[in-house]
């Protein structure tokens, strides 16, 4: 967003992703692909469940690494990068959109927002600001202090996306987003997901859902079949 | 610096709101915890401000008492024992003491009677100790009558009341002339209770003793350091028995906080995936669950000690008195000293806010370790 | 106001207590001073041994100057001091023969 440094494109080189590996239940999710992501971009990985664009995003997003091959930020190796600084760049790179919305429950609308800043020890009470600011853009400024789980789906997940930008990432990441939404609430999510584009956020959506990977705003469709990418 | 407090702050506020959401369980937890705390610091604290009253207070008892031994049973002494124990180096003044029980069957207690050596008491009269005037009603100028040894009831006129503030050392006694105590127990002329010597140097008192069990075999020298130090055993013994009949309980209260602590639920760990996933590291986590445990384990601490300092010091430890005291008709009324022992304070500190506090941690380390990406899936 | 502020200031007001408890223990245990110097002073005018915290029976009532053989005493050197004379053995300087 404002001020932030502009994003730098994303490279997977020959990436693999084994589960179980070596034992008798060993499953290759990911069987080596090379892909190119223009950052300032929309980008809907597509595929039947299973297909590994989960495992794919996961591994983009600095939440697993691959088995073999190499994903780059810009000139940055980022796959072989130590716990402390993939924890590092989940925080600062990347905003995270769950399927499941993985808010947590019992915690306010506001705090749930608040917790990915919360470890770098800024200043709170702008965390705090900048928390509100976000839930009112989103139409959620009277429901800050609700609990989570009074909220509504749609409700949800826009608080869903405040989390992921509060601490103001140069690239957002969605996992099925609209997956527990109805069609209204769906094509309300990609006018937000529009709207992020404009402000030269780089998005990267998987979803299996027409609404999704047809919306006009999508620049670029992936489409995975069984690890790998079928184009 | 700033930072760090930061970040520290907004894990405890977390953590807070995150406790926040079981208010009943939490607050339970606390209060069974805090109730933990509260007995163990206040046998501590009772047991330890006698222990140092009785050390204190006793410090002026004679130093060395010499009780005659027949057939393995206290005797009176007969008065020639003074002058058989010859001349002993150190020994600067030695006499006869005159005391004993009376059992009063009219309110079911013992008194303690006792001939004062440095007081003149007038014959028929006496001065009874706080716990006995209590009892039975007594003032100055009542009558008190009691049945001697001889079966003849003897009628006493109260000269006066001991100060109630030493009723710890005096609520049971009474206080009458060297004739009446003879005729009442019917104890003849030339015989003593036991012989008090008075040894102004420590250093010598082993060889006093040693000396007094060579030249007079069927005696026994006690000494105040025996004394102070029975005193001593005495209230470490009944702490300790305290401490055995609360053991079930702690015991009880262990595995539950560490149940409740170290067992990581389905959804703590969902939560502590999320935390991973949205950018939390994992000594983030484990900070946030060791603010978890202190937060609990300090409030009741701190509680529980608060409490017990007030139950202690302020209501004379009403709720476990007869436990620690043993049972006495002629109850002392008192209030201990406040007194508070910094490295008891430290002991019960360690032993209550560290155990928890660990637990909670433990199992986290497990969980944090593990990939974030599992809230993917 | 912050839970965590919140917090701070209920966990620095319980602290504040505890100090209190010890200027309390301070002040309160110097007053009673003269209480002890005058129940010492009677101690020793009156030669007394022990405390009328039990006074059932003589072997509670003066443990100290307990018979050589009393219920519930284990051992001869055991100064009595029921029913813990059964738990506790003599101090080691007792039990050393004479």
């Amino acid at each position: 967003m404002n001020g932030a440094p502009a994003m730098e494109v994303i490279r997977l080189q020959q990436v693999k992703k084994a589960f179980n590996q070596g034992r008798p239940n060993e499953f290759w999710a990911i069987r080596g692909v090379d892909l190119e992501l223009e950052p300032g971009r929309i980008t809907v990985l597509k595929g039947p469940s299973g297909s590994g664009k989960t495992t794919l995003l996961s591994m983009i997003g600095c939440l697993s690494r691959p088995t073999s091959g190499r994903i780059l930020l810009g000139d940055r190796i980022l796959s072989g990068l130590p716990e402390r600084f993939m924890t590092e760049e989940r925080r600062r790179t990347f905003g995270f959109i769950f399927q499941q919305f993985n808010l947590i429950k019992g915690l306010t609308a506001l705090d749930n927002v608040m917790l990915p800043g919360c470890p770098l020890g800024g200043d709170h009470r702008a965390l705090r600001q900048r928390a509100r600011e976000l839930l009112g853009r989103f139409g959620l400024e009277d429901r800050a202090a609700s609990r989570v789980e009074w909220l509504s789906g749609g409700e949800a997940q826009r608080t869903a996306i405040a989390r992921a930008l509060i601490n103001q990432p140069r690239c957002l990441i969605a996992d099925e987003p609209t997956a527990n939404l109805d069609s209204r609430l769906s094509e309300a999510f990609m006018e937000i997901v529009a709207g992020l584009r404009e402000q030269g956020m780089t998005v990267l959506l998987t979803s299996h859902d027409p609404l999704v990977y047809d919306a006009p705003v999508v620049d670029r469709v992936v489409a995975m079949h069984d690890g790998r990418v079928v184009d | 610096m700033k930072r760090l407090l930061r970040r520290q702050a907004c894990l405890l506020d977390f953590t807070l709101s995150s406790l926040a959401r079981r208010p009943g369980k939490n607050l339970g937890l606390l209060l069974v915890y805090g109730l933990i705390v509260f007995l163990l610091a206040s046998v501590m604290l009772f047991t330890d401000a006698l222990r140092s009253e009785a050390r204190q207070v006793l410090a002026r008892s004679p130093e060395i008492i010499l009780q005659r031994v027949v057939a393995g049973r206290h005797a009176l002494i007969p008065a020639g024992y003074l002058e058989r124990m010859g001349r002993i180096r150190g020994v600067t003044a030695r006499h006869g003491r005159l005391w004993g029980y009376f059992y009063d069957p009219a309110v079911q207690a013992n008194y303690t009677l006792l001939v004062p050596r440095n007081r003149r008491i007038a014959d028929g009269e006496i001065v009874v100790g706080a716990g006995i005037a209590r009892t039975r009603g007594l003032d100055r100028g009542d009558f008190l009558t009691l049945r001697g040894s001889d079966g003849t009831a003897r009628s006493f006129r109260v000269a006066e009341r001991l100060e109630g503030e030493s009723e710890l050392v005096s609520s049971d006694l009474i206080l009458l002339s060297e004739a009446d105590f003879r005729a009442f127990f019917g104890v003849p002329e030339g015989l003593y209770t036991d012989l008090v010597l008075t040894v102004r140097n420590p250093r010598e008192l082993r060889k006093v003793a040693e000396k007094l069990t060579l030249r007079l075999p069927d005696t026994r020298p006690i000494l105040r350091d025996e004394i102070l130090r029975t005193y001593d055993a005495i209230f470490g013994w009944r702490q300790g028995i305290v401490f055995v009949l609360l053991a079930g309980a702690i015991l009880a209260f262990v595995i539950f906080a560490w149940d409740k602590a170290s067992g990581l639920s389905a959804e703590e760990r969902r939560e502590i995936g999320i935390l991973k996933a949205v950018g939390w590291e994992t000594s983030d986590v484990i900070r946030m669950k060791f603010w978890e445990g202190a937060v609990i384990s300090l409030s009741a601490f701190l509680l529980g000690y608060l409490a017990a300092y007030a139950h202690v010091f302020y209501t004379s430890a009403a709720l476990f008195e007869p436990v620690l005291k043993g049972w006495a008709v002629l109850y002392p009324e008192f209030r201990p000293l406040p007194r508070v022992d910094g490295l008891q304070l430290a002991t019960l500190f360690f032993f209550t806010v560290f155990p928890y506090t660990l637990a909670t941690i433990v199992p986290i380390w497990r969980a944090a370790t593990t990939d974030p990406d599992q809230v993917m899936r | 106001m912050r839970p965590s502020a919140r917090f701070a200031l209920f966990i620095g007001l319980l602290t504040t207590l505890l100090s209190l408890s010890l200027l309390d223990a301070g002040l309160r245990g110097g007053d009673a001073g003269d209480r002890i110097a005058r129940m010492r002073r009677q101690v020793e005018a009156l030669e007394l041994t022990d405390l009328a915290l039990f006074t059932e029976a003589r072997y509670t009532r003066n443990p100290t100057q307990a018979d050589w053989f009393t219920p519930f005493q284990d051992h001869p050197m055991a100064l009595e001091h029921f029913p813990s004379g059964s738990l506790l053995q003599p101090p080691a300087l007792l039990r050393r023969p004479r």
